[in-house]
């Protein structure tokens, strides 16, 4: 009997849980409400049954997710009997911080600001993250356990070597680690293990009649009455789909009629974009999430 | 570009019949390997092909790869697949890859993870770090220079990380006009040299990385050539993901799973072998048999478990079991023992320091281990023995060490989760070194402690005290000794049964042999604290008063005791204090030259972070210091 390669994968994810579990004092599940979260919550639950989790789940909020994910986000820890911590940055919420006005601070404030906030409040030491390697050229160079300094400090020169499956988790006071447990997963293995898996998505994922603007070269939902429009600007019923989900008016629909889970990976695959192509987030230059992971963002 | 068409993805199937091609990507196994080359030998270019080739590059990425390409590509206006991979913005600028990068594609028939690592010889720490995971390598030569030093060097650690298949890529084949001579003349030289390091077999394929020759198609211009292409050699290779799954059953224990009084399972990933419900299991080093009650997982019970798989089992009695032990077959248990032999490879900028204690993970395990001076390095260009007192970054050296406590293992030969280790430096946390078990120097089963009925507790009972080490701490002149005698002045009018250890009594006997460099003050403060240590078990109270200037060695002597018989007292005295005062004028004859490493002077005092007790000694006379330290530690 040999394993496939989800098996090996899911195997993988399951030990380095376990690790961190045994390894750290006070450890949390970043959680995004995406896919790869999904995913991620999913292999948690495998690795400590029939125990919960022993860790809570964290949701750094920026109050400009889609509604479908705040719906989702609850229900989803209370089905894994999980806590649920969700933060908001207070600051960027008395400025009234939004993707609307303030560009690129909003991304810095709520969710760079706010991560390094809720982990210093509850005094986490390690933080599991839902990233991918495949995702971008600097994560594939990136740690399984990412260190960081006291002040949230990613030094991509100063990582530990990681040899066989042998995580280092020794810390000074201060530091913390992010762990990646889903770090050799790609896209097409987490669509593939949400189906095999059944694992619950939110509906955005799935192709649907939904109101939508163009703005900027990116097909954007008007998810709520927050959305400033343009003069003469009406939003358009389009089927759309999302690839990724963040902020709404920051991610980019792809116009699609993919509404089952086969479909929309026989459209990933077809397609000739990358994931991140709907992310503004990565557009600002070539180095751009490597600049941002040395700030603190994950 | 000889291909452009697509190869290997089966275009057709997703998008006639999505839910077959589902099924087909699902039973798909996978294959991680490696590629090393010297920095021109085309590796980042091999690369970005083969994820260019299986259509792992989206056109968003593409359109920026050709804008880089323009920008700072080599390879005029044509795509330069190297900058797909070469990740970090300042290795992007150098134009050389200096880290370990993992990629991903797929076929047909696998799933791949590459890892990229450089060809420098400064960064061998990197390949090692690849070469960890991977079932195969590809070393590529270039066909202009052939078999290089390098060539060498990344095939001895391919095969020292026991990677047991290994294909010889001659790239560049455009550039010698594809000559079969060319190719059969590096094949020769190769096979002569993987002979000698024990590398049994390899399979060379001629390659172009740039034009697609023999990667994904079999190339037209090398019809000489009949054997596979490289994509079709990766595919079909028989790496057997369960190459582990002849060998006896083995799980080490990462976690305790408890969530109820009525449920207790152990958790691990199964490292080697299989397990079935109702076998005859060993848990090591206790050595206690039970037998397997349930294989436990989310999905259900399982009949069967191997391995690879993640699982939980319960046992039919209630035995003890933690992190750290292991699980096995009870007829073929793995061995447990103190001291070894081990290949190891220095991963940090600091230096291999021999008898210190470093923390060494090996499986779930986590001990204290101390590694003696190498006995030979290995010239890694030359595959010679040489000298050498330590072992600097990238450095491979053969060493023996001992554990604090007996581990589980298996030589790595036989097993690389019970024989491979990390060594962790105790101050900074760094992991220092990778290490390979080549076999044990004794067995600790064979060496038994006397279980004396007089113990420890019972020495203590007769003298009705609690051991403790007061260990004074601090620059000469600090007043160390002065402190140290005052307080066991009181403790002895207290009826108290003490020895105070200091300079004068441990350097003319116990250490005459051991001068002033770093690695000897290392030695000395370790037998100063295994001296402490026996005497505690007497029941006695130790007071030691040596400058003591490394934290690394103080942590060294509190984890020799047990918790809470340790108080740390720094002697805290400025430098400029304590020179002024001088009292035995070494101060002077230091800042003469005429001693070497005096700390303070010449070789660093490390200040205790945390002491139990610090004593200023601008602010307090001897008697208030000897007060202070009675009050703190015996409440008189």
């Amino acid at each position: 009997m040999s394993l496939t390669h989800l098996q090996r994968l899911e195997a993988e994810s399951i030990h380095i849980m376990r690790e961190v579990v045994a390894e750290s004092e006070n450890p949390v599940m970043l959680y995004s409400v995406g896919k790869d979260s999904a995913a991620m919550l999913h292999v948690a639950k495998k690795a400590f049954y029939p125990s919960p989790p022993p860790f809570p789940l964290l949701h750094v909020d920026t109050t400009w997710k889609f509604k479908d994910m705040y719906a989702l986000r609850e229900k989803a820890a209370a089905d894994a009997g999980m806590q649920l911590i969700v933060h908001k940055n207070p600051e960027a919420e008395a400025q009234g911080i939004n993707p609307f006005d303030h560009g690129a601070l909003h991304t810095d404030m709520w969710k760079t600001e706010g991560l390094k906030q809720a982990l210093d409040m509850h005094g986490f030491d390690v933080a599991f993250g839902g990233a991918r390697r495949d995702e971008e050229k600097s994560r594939a160079k990136e740690r399984v356990f990412s260190f960081r300094t006291a002040n949230h400090r990613w030094e991509p020169k100063n990582q530990r070597p990681e040899l066989w499956q042998l995580y280092n988790a020794r810390k000074a006071k201060g530091e913390s680690i992010r762990v990646f447990p889903m770090s050799n997963w790609t896209e097409l293995d987490i669509w593939q293990y949400i189906h095999l898996e059944n694992i619950e998505i939110v509906p955005l994922y799935f192709a649907a009649p939904r109101p939508t603007v163009e703005r900027d070269g990116l097909l954007l939902m008007v998810d709520d009455a927050r959305f400033p429009l343009a003069e003469g600007e009406t939003p358009q019923m389009r089927s759309i789909r999302f690839r990724t989900l963040g902020c709404y008016p920051l991610t980019g629909a792809v116009e699609s009629t993919a509404a089952t889970l086969p479909e929309i990976i026989q459209e990933m695959l077809l397609t000739t974009t990358s994931e991140r192509q709907g992310r503004a987030i990565d557009h600002d230059s070539a180095a751009s999430m490597e600049k941002k992971k040395q700030e603190g963002y994950f | 570009m000889a291909d452009t068409e697509t190869i290997y993805k089966t275009d057709a199937l997703i998008s006639e019949d999505i839910d077959a091609y589902l099924e087909q990507h699902r039973h798909k196994t996978m294959l991680r390997f490696i590629t090393c080359g010297s920095v021109d030998d085309g590796k980042s270019t091999l690369i970005g092909r083969l994820l260019y080739d299986s259509k792992m590059i989206f056109e968003d990425q593409l359109a920026h790869l050709e804008a880089d390409s323009r920008k700072m590509g080599t390879q005029g206006e044509s795509i330069d697949f190297a900058l797909l991979v070469d990740g970090l913005a300042a290795e992007r600028e150098q134009g050389i890859t200096i880290d370990v990068a993992y990629r991903f594609f797929a076929t047909e028939k696998r799933k791949f993870i590459v890892a990229d690592t450089p060809g420098h010889e400064q960064y061998t720490r990197n390949m090692v770090t690849g070469a960890s995971t991977a079932d195969l390598a590809v070393i590529l030569v270039d066909a202009r220079q052939g078999v290089l030093t390098q060539t060498r060097r990344h095939s001895y650690l391919a095969h020292l990380l026991g990677i047991r298949h290994i294909v010889l890529a001659v790239n560049k084949m455009d550039l010698v006009n594809y000559d079969q001579n060319v190719f059969d003349a590096i094949v020769a030289d190769y096979k002569t040299f993987a002979k000698n390091i024990g590398i049994a077999a390899f399979t060379a394929i001629p390659i172009s990385g740039l034009a697609g020759d023999n990667i994904a198609n079999a190339s037209a211009q090398t019809d000489w050539y009949a054997g596979p292409t490289l994509i079709e050699h990766l595919e079909t290779v028989d790496v057997a993901t369960n190459a582990a799954s002849g060998h006896p059953f083995r799980l080490p224990v990462q976690w305790v799973n408890r969530p109820n009084l009525d449920f207790r399972g152990f958790s691990g990933q199964i490292s080697a072998g299989k397990i079935c419900v109702g076998d005859e299991i060993r848990i090591v080093p206790s050595g206690r048999n039970t037998k397997v009650q349930r294989i436990v997982t989310q999905d259900g019970d399982l009949d069967e478990a191997t391995v690879g798989q993640s699982i939980t089992l319960t046992f039919e009695d209630e035995i003890d079991c933690s992190r750290g032990d292991v699980i096995a077959t009870a007829d073929a248990p793995p061995a447990i023992a103190d001291t070894f032999e081990a290949t190891l490879v220095w991963m940090a900028e600091t230096p291999l320091v021999p008898r210190r204690g470093y923390w060494l993970k090996i499986g779930t395990q986590m001990v204290s281990a101390t590694i003696q001076p190498p006995k030979y390095q290995i010239g890694i260009n030359t595959l010679e023995q040489l000298a050498a007192k330590t072992l600097e970054l990238n450095a491979i050296g053969v060493c023996t060490f001992s554990t604090d406590k007996p581990i589980v293992f298996e030589p790595y030969a036989d097993s690389k989760e019970l024989g491979g280790f990390v060594l962790i430096d105790k101050m900074t946390n760094n992991t220092v070194a990778a290490g390979m078990i080549n076999f044990s120097l004794r067995r600790a089963h064979n060496i038994h402690w006397q279980a004396a009925d007089v113990n420890r507790d019972a020495h203590a009972t007769l003298k009705d005290q609690k051991p403790l080490v007061l260990w004074f701490t601090g620059l000469s002149g600090s007043g160390k000794s002065t402190i140290a005698n005052e307080v066991e002045k009181r403790l002895y009018a207290l009826g108290k049964h003490t020895f105070l250890l200091d300079g004068d009594n441990v350097r003319h006997g116990l250490n005459k042999d051991l001068g002033f460099t770093d690695t000897d003050r290392i030695e000395n403060i370790r037998r100063i604290g295994e001296v402490a240590k026996l005497m505690t078990d007497a029941g006695l109270i130790v007071l030691t008063a040596f400058i003591s200037p490394f934290r690394t060695e103080r942590r060294m002597v509190r984890d020799m005791l047990p918790d809470g018989e340790f108080i740390e007292i720094h002697v805290d005295t400025p430098l400029a204090v304590a020179e002024e005062r001088d009292v035995k004028g070494l101060y002077k004859k230091a800042r003469a030259g005429m001693l070497k490493n005096f700390t303070g002077i010449d070789s660093p005092y490390e200040a205790p972070e945390s002491p139990e007790i610090r004593i200023d000694t601008n602010a307090m006379s001897v008697e208030q210091a000897a007060d202070e330290i009675m009050r703190k530690i015996f409440d008189a």
